[in-house]
């Protein structure tokens, strides 16, 4: 661009000057993936806030089978929550590694992530297997569709989270850390926390409330 | 579209380690009241767990979401706290309309009571 | 588990799952005269695609597309496909309605009429208004933001195939097994396992789950384009009207749709898995999913209409030849709308016992929020007011808008108060109230706003005397096709009768069934309109700016170049084209290159992958469905290996394009 189009650009009323930037999609724009990524945490916030609200409302039919207290085991939640989050924990040390440039440490911090996310699922996997064999199976009472349903949604974005993860991994082996793979980095942080979080509700509200 | 502007707000070693303490702490607390079944009300306890959930959610959000007055623009803060409203009108307006719901149209202990009325009436 | 909800005696083949050649209707002259009809003409447009050779430019220039002009106008094009077949549905429901009186049975048996209502509302509500505004949001709103397209390409193109996708499977319904006989919004326990039993249901099921995850990510896509990718310098209350309904309702269909989402999803459960959400027995709660669908349902309603405000805003500024009046007033209504939406929807089911203290709150929301779209009325008005108005089409539009509108709006106060509602419920005073508000406001905002923008997409007006017979005859025969049905409302007749005893009521009947052959003359015209009007382009060829616009996306050529505009534009205020209009604007002669992004495959292929797997789930073809869906997860990794998304337009074509736009 020479001086002279700058000022002809100028010049013109509602013209930019700004050709310089031109050439970049959505000039002078930050990328919209972040808060397009949030606002679908947002909805999907929301659906997890229907199941909560049928679990409310459906939590205490139980059909003359089994409750909370003949069913849910402290323990064995209290070891799943410090699982993801130790995860969360160790998501967020990878996120520091990969901002420091350092893919070694990065990738090991994923893979670290990565186990103790499939350590959750599988005590999961466990929990839902034992109460389907003891005759607890979601179809046995309303209490027992909302608990399946709601704990299931949230193991099934887990394991989208995993599948995910474990796709980054081999990109970032591939292609190391350039922006493409930052940006998609920040994005899987920002779920995988987010599934944290919706766990608080989960181990507060399903369990731990009903074994008052 | 630099690097520095698409992932530059992952806090650092500090924000990261005091969220992890803070949540833990958070987490031991509801779980040691559950498990050593403590000696307060009902109610309470279920408030008091209830409410230190809602508090870890929120340090959750700023401590490992970094969620907060500026980033984006103040948009991801809007967007939390338009959902938040939203959650609150589902849940709490679900619970109240099917409580009412269930309070009008589910049968009663005492409509055995009413039938046997009502059938020597007839 | 799925053998105890399966229909006791039937068989499950491994490879067909349940569908068996019983399942094609071909004992049914209707469905088989239709399906000739449809390939036939299905056939003919093959052929003479394959006779011009349009094949690779279709799959190139618009199946693959990521461009937001070219999928808002596929957008429109779903639409109006969709709303011939939707109309046909009501014009089977109108014809057996004026017949069947008096102990006659019309022609239609109750399992057919049963499946054309439910068809008819879901297709209307889910095809038809929600593809038309979202091809009009997706068209016009970056264009208003002085964007180059929306925050994420391949993305709407994605939204774009999974809403056909969900379109096509209610489509293959028709032909292959049958469509749900429940009602456009499917309640349990009618719908649940013990009573549904055939895939009608699960058509439904999994055709409005797909189209949803479409409609969803759309939603997404244009908040995040609205807050990202304005031009530099326009602030929120620059943006046109028309931008901020758009903003409002994908905020809306943000939160609402996950609803939807969930709620169908347990009745999916429900009947797959046999749990127990709805069921009568178990502990299970029908009414439970009737909330929650009209949690999500009540804001739908709003999403419809609110982007409808927004064009009538633009439309009304335009041709009364001055700035909208009330701008912020119009702009804090739709804001108010957004939210009050969301507190009102008890009042879909006054009539289900929550009692009166529950009933009083939502009938009060009810009230408060026709206040805000009561001020938008009084803004229109006082636009108009002391204007210099021009008739055109889309303002003929737009005052049958407002007249229509307002009385529709006014018969839903009526229903607002519970004790009203408790007579009319569930009554065809209900079904002529929504009608009134969705024809009036939606459909009638829809033809506005394609004569209004048809110039824009296509460099040509629409016919001026084809536009204003279609607008007649929509008008008029709204008027007669639904005012008997206030009327028989007020009688206290029900909705989805296949037939009635009282043979006083037939006469009501035959004027609505009149009604509705003029709306087919008003659909008629339309098409003819544009068949004309494209027969005729030369003659009705217009510049970039044929209505004097005022916001930007009158800035582009006509039609617009794939980047929209060869350079960024400053905005300074609101009207921006306006006011650079009167500065006497022109581009800069020199070009820079153009970061584009690249058309792509995955959406469409996707999509179809889809469809397989909903119409695996209905028929229980169990392998179809895992490998489809492998496919689908498969397809979107592959994706995400492709880094190599975007290019440059050269500074040379952008300049040659210019050029050419200049002189035609």
């Amino acid at each position: 661009m020479t001086p002279f189009d700058a000022t002809r650009a100028g010049a013109i009323p509602g013209l930019a000057a700004a050709q310089a930037h031109d050439h970049d999609h959505g000039a002078g724009h930050s990328s919209p993936t972040a808060i397009g990524f949030w606002i679908y945490l947002m909805s999907d916030c929301i659906i997890f806030g229907c199941l909560f609200a049928t679990y409310a409302v459906l939590g205490g039919n139980y059909a003359g089978g089994p409750g909370p207290k003949d069913l849910f085991e402290p323990g064995f939640v209290a070891v799943e929550t410090a699982l993801l989050l130790i995860s969360s924990v160790t998501f967020g040390l990878a996120m520091l590694k990969a901002e420091a440039g350092a893919r070694g440490a990065t990738m090991a911090w994923l893979v670290v992530t990565a186990l103790f996310g499939a350590g959750f699922i599988g005590m999961e996997v466990y929990e839902f297997r034992h109460l389907v064999h003891i005759g607890a199976g979601p179809d046995r009472s309303a209490f027992l569709s909302a608990f399946f349903a709601l704990v299931g949604t949230h193991g099934l974005h887990v394991t989208a989270g995993l599948i995910w993860l474990v796709t980054l991994l081999v990109q970032v082996g591939q292609r190391g850390l350039v922006p493409a793979n930052m940006q998609r980095l920040s994005t899987l942080s920002m779920f995988w926390h987010f599934l944290d979080l919706v766990w608080i509700g989960v181990f507060s509200f399903v369990y731990l409330v009903r074994l008052i | 579209m630099s690097a520095h502007t698409q992932h530059g707000s992952h806090g650092s070693m500090g924000t990261l380690m005091t969220g992890f303490a803070l949540a833990a702490l958070l987490t031991i607390v509801p779980f040691a009241l559950v498990m050593g079944e403590v000696q307060i009300s009902r109610i309470a306890m279920i408030g008091l767990i209830m409410g230190l959930a809602a508090v870890q959610i929120l340090v959750h959000l700023v401590f490992f979401l970094h969620v907060n007055r500026s980033a984006e623009g103040g948009w991801t803060l809007a967007a939390s706290i338009f959902s938040v409203i939203i959650l609150v009108i589902v849940l709490a307006g679900s619970l109240w309309v099917m409580h009412n719901m269930n309070e009008n149209m589910m049968p009663m202990p005492d409509m055995d009571h009413m039938m046997t009325l009502q059938s020597q009436q007839g | 588990m799925s053998t105890e909800v399966a229909n006791a005696g039937e068989v499950i083949s491994p490879i067909f799952g349940r569908l068996t050649l019983d399942w094609i209707p071909y004992h049914e002259p209707i469905l088989i005269g239709t399906f000739a009809g449809v390939a036939l003409g299905g056939l003919a447009v093959l052929a003479l695609m394959t006779y011009f050779r349009l094949w690779m430019p279709l799959w190139r220039d618009w199946v693959t597309s990521v461009d937001h002009k070219k999928i808002g106008i596929m957008y429109m094009v779903l639409g109006f496909i969709m709303m011939v077949r939707g109309f046909a549905d009501a014009l089977m429901m109108r014809a057996q309605q004026a017949m069947a009186a008096g102990g006659a049975t019309g022609y239609l048996p109750p399992h057919h009429f049963d499946q054309v209502f439910t068809a008819h509302g879901v297709i209307m509500i889910f095809f038809v208004a929600m593809a038309f505004v979202t091809g009009i949001m997706n068209y016009v709103m970056p264009a208003q933001i002085g964007a180059r397209d929306v925050a994420f390409p391949f993305l709407n193109n994605f939204s774009f195939w999974m809403t056909v996708a969900g379109a096509l499977l209610v489509n293959i319904s028709l032909f292959v097994g049958e469509f749900g006989r429940v009602g456009w919004l499917a309640f349990p326990p009618l719908s649940g396992a013990a009573y549904s039993t055939g895939p009608g249901m699960d058509y439904y099921l999994w055709s409005l789950q797909i189209a949803g995850v479409g409609t969803t990510l759309s939603g997404i896509n244009l908040i995040a384009t609205i807050l990202k990718m304005r031009a530099p310098g326009m602030k929120l209350m620059d943006m046109s009207v028309f931008t901020w309904t758009t903003l409002c309702t994908n905020v809306l269909i943000v939160a609402a749709f996950p609803v939807l989402t969930a709620s169908l999803a347990l009745l999916t459960l429900d009947r797959y898995l046999g749990t127990h959400f709805f069921t009568n027995d178990f502990g299970g709660n029908a009414m439970m999913y009737i909330n929650l669908i009209w949690i999500w349902g009540h804001p739908e309603v709003y999403i419809l209409i609110i982007p409808c405000f927004g064009i009538f805003s633009e439309i009304v500024a335009t041709f009364s030849g001055k700035p909208l009046f009330g701008y912020k007033a119009m702009v804090y209504a739709t804001a108010c709308i957004m939210v009050l939406s969301f507190v009102v929807w008890l009042h879909h089911f006054f009539t289900m016992g929550s009692g009166a203290n529950v009933n009083t709150f939502f009938g009060i929301t009810t009230m408060i929020i026709s206040v805000p779209t009561g001020v938008k009325i009084f803004n229109w008005l006082f636009t108009m007011y002391k204007g210099q108005v021009r008739l055109e089409v889309p303002m003929l539009w737009t005052i049958g808008f407002l007249v229509t509108f307002t009385i529709g709006g006014m018969t839903g106060v009526l229903l607002a108060v519970p004790p009203v509602d408790f007579q009319l419920h569930n009554t065809l005073f209900l079904i002529a109230h929504f009608h009134n508000v969705i024809i009036g406001g939606v459909v009638f905002a829809v033809y506005a706003a394609v004569s209004y923008w048809w110039p824009k997409a296509f460099g040509f007006k629409l016919d001026d005397r084809l536009g204003k017979a279609t607008f007649w005859f929509w008008f008029i025969g709204f008027w007669f096709a639904f005012m008997p049905l206030y009327a028989l409302g007020l009688m206290g007749v029900t909705r989805r009768m296949n037939s009635y005893a009282d043979a006083a009521w037939q006469p009501y009947f035959i004027v609505a069934a009149f009604g509705a052959l003029l709306i087919l003359c008003g659909i008629l015209c339309t098409f003819a309109n544009f068949g004309y009007s494209i027969l005729n382009r030369k003659k009705l060829a217009c510049g970039p700016d044929p209505w004097n616009g005022r916001t930007l996306e009158w800035a582009m050529q006509s039609p617009p170049a794939p980047y929209n505009f060869p350079q960024e534009i400053h905005v300074r205020g609101r009207d921006e084209f306006w006011r650079m209009k009167q500065e006497g604007f022109t581009w800069a002669e020199s070009y820079a290159p153009i970061h584009m992004p690249k058309n792509t495959a995955t959406g469409v292929l996707l999509a179809a992958f889809a469809l397989a797997f909903g119409f695996a789930m209905v028929w229980y073809i169990w392998w179809l469905a895992g490998l489809a869906f492998l496919a689908m997860i498969a397809i979107g990794i592959g994706h995400t290996f492709n880094y190599n998304r975007d290019y440059f337009i050269p500074a040379t074509t952008v300049a040659a394009t210019e050029a050419k736009g200049a002189t035609a």
